[in-house]
């Protein structure tokens, strides 16, 4: 079974071809069965695989299979050779899995849709690429995904290509990952030039000889990395992609924004671990850029009323809980979270696709209201998804997760992560249920029809089903590629942790039902108060990084193109042929044709020689 | 034997185009097309058939195939060609161009075919011409011999813009660009031999024979100037490209795919070929100029890319910008830069002639060139975008195409010899992404301007693009026969560096060397 890993690619890569070879021929059906049924052989692959390799572990627990050579310059050989342990079959089984589950509820949702075909050869194309990118055994093969991934999400977030701002949104998320892109690939060039590899086995292996622990160069190096991954990850300081991403169609977010591509980050620094833990600065900022990202976040997503903009927010947010779990050396934790957040952050943006369509496209949550009778399937998924992003005690799956990165966080001492940790969970309760409470509670603000038909209950039950425990009781086979955490069996401890964030996960609920149940009097208040009024303003800015951004670089940078549009450098060279031009014109006039001047600067030409040669 | 025909097939197919034409109008296409086959596939013989992996150096021992017959014995001139694993993969690449040239202008050229085709195949016989030739007379003047059909070109079937500048113009200004530049290189190669003839009492133009002259730094210092400016301006470096705008935008459609596929190339095959390998150490000690000025073009190309509204100048920009790594790699000497090299020369030949010809096709249904009036395209046609896209992709380096293996290799081989340079020149992955998503938008994206559907692509047009998008993708997954190619070249370049020192740091500061350069 495991000699068929390669399939896991195969399969999603002929149903891009297929589709994109067959675009306008071939029926909204046939394109569903094919785009649909292409990532369901991955699946089943996968799972195969997957069985095998937890059934017959080899001794490293890892199965390799060489594809080819792809090139070989002197010492520089890297290989297409996919490689499955437990962490890249924890992502394949996210990917595969949950991509899946999204496809299905895609060809329900993109239905009629006269880009269907498009959308599913262009979804394909992203599924293949992520796994390029999760089994690729080559840092140069994860850079191949890595960007793979990244003109994917491009596509798909201007794939309703008529209106500008799609094609705006998706050409900032491009350009501000390639930024992050660009870093990581200087940290490749690095890397080869100290290790002479980007083999990722061999370099890990390397890597503790060569460097010692704190040194300059391997800390470059995974700071490097780590720019490659808060850009893909949309973490400070480039996280500004992301709430704009929100343009493509809603499975797209699910699956691209929330459930995969965006882990990619956390996936490179717990795949590059040794580096990062030879580099205890990095590591540690690790933790800072996700604590601060998460807090960030959290405030930001108080305050929008775009249903997924403030599901970005809670992304961008809960990535923030995997970096802070990686800087806290919480490794398996934060794959867990990866995988946990997967499943919840799927449910509620499938079931926000689901409301969105339910109310013709609406996507402000203030005109909405009252939706639970009309959509119970919605409203439940987003009870229990919505639940688990707060991590409810012991009911839902995210609470597992979350609860063993504070744990970890404040075990291994990290007291400044644990507490940002806490307090974001309390913000992710006050965002969360003020969404739950605005969208299905209170007056009834429009007309919606619920939608039905397998391809749409599916998906949203099973999505359901994993966000509770039940998602929270499988443990990712992560033991043979990543140490445990500092707070390994912790017991007494540990209990008491989860009571104080469980408390404050139903206190922040709590607090939510005071403000946003009823006419919300005191919240009209506070946002017209002195104070509420410019800080609801900032937050709602998202701090502003846009604002910033904009006046440091795309304003100078459009500055200067619009300046030297027509080519300085040219008019300099120009003017050079223009003055010979003219001096030609002087000259010309001293032709006169008459023989008087003629006469006059021979002889003057001659009393000059003479004067010349005479004086010297 | 077979060098010879590789660049008098198209001399005589030239010939045959233009008298032709009396017989019918197409005849000329076919012959020019048969011409430019024969051509190709003469190349792939010798590819097949060579043994490319020797890496002798020096002298005469590295010519996979040799041709040599005396032409002016008093001088040292002689008739001689060699082909090595560089050479032959630019002729290929030459050949195939000059078929897809052909394809392009299958429609869009109606006046004078016969003699259009005579300029076109005299023009790409030059570029063979200067890839073989190893005696530097015979060089030159297979330089010069490129350069007067290329003007014909852009002068007698180019556009003529309204509000622009002139065909003529362009004409001119392209060939007074490059003939300057042309007359520095032959005053260079003059004194380069009468330094020989001094030195050792032989008169010869012979490369072999050339190569270690023995010279004193500062005369090997400007002699290297010399050939440097004029493989300058050709490649085009900052700020000597500001012809290429200028020719591509008025150049026909074929006239344009030869500029940016292939001439561009004899640039930096000269860089390889002539200016390291005649000058090692003046080249040593100017690398740290010459990899900042690829720098220079890699961001100025791609800001003023951004800026054009002109599709076609917008691609001559994009083509500054890609040459740029290209000078970075021919000058930070290691080998997985100068592999890197000569891929990305492929891959931007291909990539850049297909966007040519994609502009070409936009303009014959469109009429015009200009982004403002373009937008919302991808709903007009139904083959053309996406096509469109995937060279636009191409052109930011998306990994699994060739571009990408190109610009990796070379940054990773100039980051060991220069890490500022590099990560300098890695910007220009950051803004190749802005341009090429901006031409995307702008052409492709957006509201339509009309509903009207476009003739959509025919199948010769078909062809030729399917053709050049199946070489990017076997270019970026397994780049492997080429580099076995040109291994051997290039590793002989490598050594050269080596052997004054060039490896690893950058040479000392570049005032000092200029200074003593300087004085006599």
């Amino acid at each position: 079974m495991l000699n068929l890993l390669f399939l896991v690619f195969l399969s999603p890569l002929l149903g891009f071809l297929i589709l994109s070879l067959g675009r306008g021929r071939i029926s909204q059906n046939l394109a569903g069965v094919i785009g649909v049924g292409s990532i369901g052989i991955s699946a089943l692959v996968t799972l195969g695989c997957g069985i095998q390799l937890l059934t017959h572990p080899s001794a490293d627990g890892a199965y390799t299979q060489l594809l080819w050579q792809w090139m070989q310059v002197g010492s520089f050989n890297p290989r297409f050779a996919l490689r499955l342990d437990g962490l890249s079959l924890t992502m394949c089984g996210v990917i595969t899995g949950v991509g899946f589950l999204i496809h299905l509820f895609a060809s329900w949702y993109m239905r009629g849709d006269e880009g269907f075909t498009r959308f599913f050869s262009y979804m394909n194309l992203f599924v293949a690429s992520m796994l390029f990118l999760v089994l690729g055994d080559n840092l140069l093969f994860l850079y191949f995904g890595w960007e793979g991934v990244g003109l994917c999400s491009y596509l798909l977030i201007g794939f309703w290509y008529q209106d500008p701002a799609n094609g705006s949104a998706a050409r900032k998320a491009f350009i501000v990952t390639r930024v992050g892109d660009t870093f990581m690939a200087i940290g490749l060039f690095l890397l080869f030039r100290e290790l002479g590899t980007l083999d990722i086995q061999q370099a890990m292996a390397t890597a503790p000889g060569h460097f010692e622990v704190g040194s300059k160069t391997v800390t470059a190096i995974a700071f490097l990395l780590l720019g490659g991954a808060v850009g893909k990850s949309a973490q400070l300081p480039l996280q500004t992609w992301l709430p704009d991403a929100m343009a493509g169609p809603t499975p797209v977010s699910a699956l691209i924004h929330a459930a995969t591509m965006v882990t990619a980050g956390v996936y490179l620094i717990a795949r590059t671990r040794v580096l990062f833990e030879l580099a205890p600065l990095a590591l540690h900022w690790v933790g800072i850029v996700g604590a601060a990202t998460l807090l960030l976040a959290g405030f930001t997503a108080l305050v929008q009323t775009d249903i997924k903009r403030i599901l970005a927010y809670s992304t961008m947010s809960q990535i923030g809980y995997m970096f802070l779990a990686l800087g806290a050396g919480a490794w398996q934790a934060a794959i867990f979270h990866l995988m946990t957040h997967a499943f919840f952050k799927a449910l509620l943006f499938l079931s926000a696709g689901a409301v969105i369509l339910a109310c013709h496209h609406e996507q402000d949550i203030f005109k909405m209201g009252g939706l639970r009778k009309k959509l119970p399937l919605p409203f439940w998924s987003f009870i229990v998804g919505g639940s688990a992003l707060c991590a409810v005690p012991y009911l839902t799956a995210g609470f597992y997760s979350k609860d063993e990165i504070l744990w970890q966080a404040f075990a291994g001492g990290h007291i400044d992560l644990f507490l940002a940790g806490l307090f974001g969970a309390f913000l992710t309760s006050i965002y969360t249920f003020r969404l739950i409470f605005t969208v299905f509670f209170g007056k009834e603000h429009s007309a919606a029809h619920s939608g039905h038909g397998i391809s749409y209950t599916l998906p949203l039950a099973v999505l359901l089903l994993l966000s509770t425990f039940v998602g929270g009781m499988i443990h990712p086979p992560l033991s043979l590629v990543l140490p445990a955490g500092p707070g390994e069996g912790g017991g007494e401890m540990e209990h008491k942790i989860a009571l104080l964030s469980g408390t404050v996960a139903i206190l922040g609920i709590a607090l939510a039902g005071l403000l946003f149940l009823g006419d919300r009097r005191f919240v009209k208040w506070l946002n017209n108060s002195a104070l509420g009024e410019p800080l609801g303003r900032f937050f709602g800015a998202a701090f502003g990084f846009d604002w910033l951004y904009d006046k440091l670089f795309v304003r100078p940078f459009l500055w200067f193109v619009r300046v030297n549009a027509s080519d300085y450098l040219d008019r300099g060279i120009m003017a050079a042929a223009g003055s010979l031009q003219s001096l030609n014109g002087e000259l010309t006039k001293t032709q006169t044709g008459r023989i008087r001047w003629y006469a006059a600067s021979v002889a003057a030409g001659a009393v000059l020689v003479i004067a010349v040669a005479a004086l010297t | 034997m077979i060098l010879i025909w590789l660049f008098m097939v198209p001399f005589i197919g030239g010939l045959l185009c233009w008298q032709i034409e009396r017989f019918g109008l197409t005849l000329p296409r076919w012959v020019a097309l048969g011409t430019m086959f024969i051509v190709l596939m003469l190349s792939l013989l010798l590819w097949h058939t060579g043994d490319y992996s020797q890496t002798l150096l020096g002298g005469h021992g590295h010519w996979v195939e040799e041709f040599s017959v005396p032409w002016i014995p008093r001088l040292g001139i002689s008739f001689s060609f060699g082909l090595d694993g560089l050479s032959l993969l630019m002729v290929v690449l030459t050949g195939l161009l000059g078929l897809m040239a052909v394809a392009c202008s299958w429609k869009e050229i109606a006046r004078n075919v016969g003699f259009f085709h005579l300029n076109l195949m005299w023009n790409l016989g030059g570029v063979i011409g200067v890839f073989l030739a190893t005696d530097l007379f015979l060089y030159f003047f297979f330089w010069e011999m490129m350069l007067v059909p290329m003007f014909f070109l852009i002068a007698l079937w180019g556009h003529n813009i309204p509000g622009g500048t002139s065909r003529v113009f362009a004409a001119t200004k392209f060939f007074l660009f490059t003939q300057a530049s042309g007359l520095i290189m032959l005053v260079s190669i003059l004194s380069l031999v009468f330094v020989h003839y001094r030195a050792t009492g032989t008169l010869t133009f012979a490369y072999g024979d050339l190569l270690h002259t023995p010279m004193s730094a500062a005369t090997e210092y400007w002699l290297m100037l010399g050939f440097f400016v004029a493989f300058a301006v050709k490649l085009p470096v900052v700020p000597f490209h500001s012809w290429l705008p200028d020719a591509h935008s008025q150049a026909p459609t074929a006239g344009s795919v030869d500029l940016a596929g292939v001439l561009l190339k004899t640039a930096a095959y000269s860089l390889l070929r002539f200016a390291v390998p005649l000058f090692p150490h003046a080249s040593a000690s100017f690398a740290p100029v010459a990899m900042w000025l690829g720098v220079l073009g890699i961001i100025y190309g791609a800001l003023l890319a951004f800026s054009q509204n002109d599709v076609k100048r917008m691609v001559a920009y994009t083509s500054i910008s890609h040459m740029g790594f290209v000078l970075v790699g021919i000058y930070s000497g290691t080998e997985q830069a100068l592999q890197g090299v000569v891929i990305q020369m492929l891959a931007h030949g291909l990539s850049a002639g297909a966007l040519f010809i994609l502009c070409g096709e936009i303009q014959e249904r469109l009429h015009t060139r200009d982004l403002r009036e373009m937008g919302g395209l991808w709903s007009r046609f139904s083959y053309l975008p996406p096509i469109a896209l995937f060279f636009a992709v191409a052109s930011l380096g998306l990994p699994g195409l060739g571009n990408f293996v190109g610009e990796f290799l070379i940054l990773l081989g100039s980051y060991k010899a220069a890490p500022v340079v590099t990560v300098f020149a890695a910007s220009g992955l950051i803004l190749a992404a802005v341009y090429s998503l901006m031409l995307v938008q702008r052409a492709f994206l957006g509201k339509a301007k009309s509903d009207e559907k476009l003739r959509d692509l025919n199948a010769r047009e078909v062809v030729t693009l399917v053709t050049l998008m199946a070489l990017l993708v076997g270019l970026g997954l397994y780049p492997q026969p080429v580099l076995d190619i040109s291994r051997a070249p290039m590793a002989a370049v490598q050594e050269i560096y080596q052997t004054v020192g060039h490896s690893g740091t950058v040479a000392a500061d570049t005032a000092t060397i200029i200074t003593t350069a300087g004085a006599p």
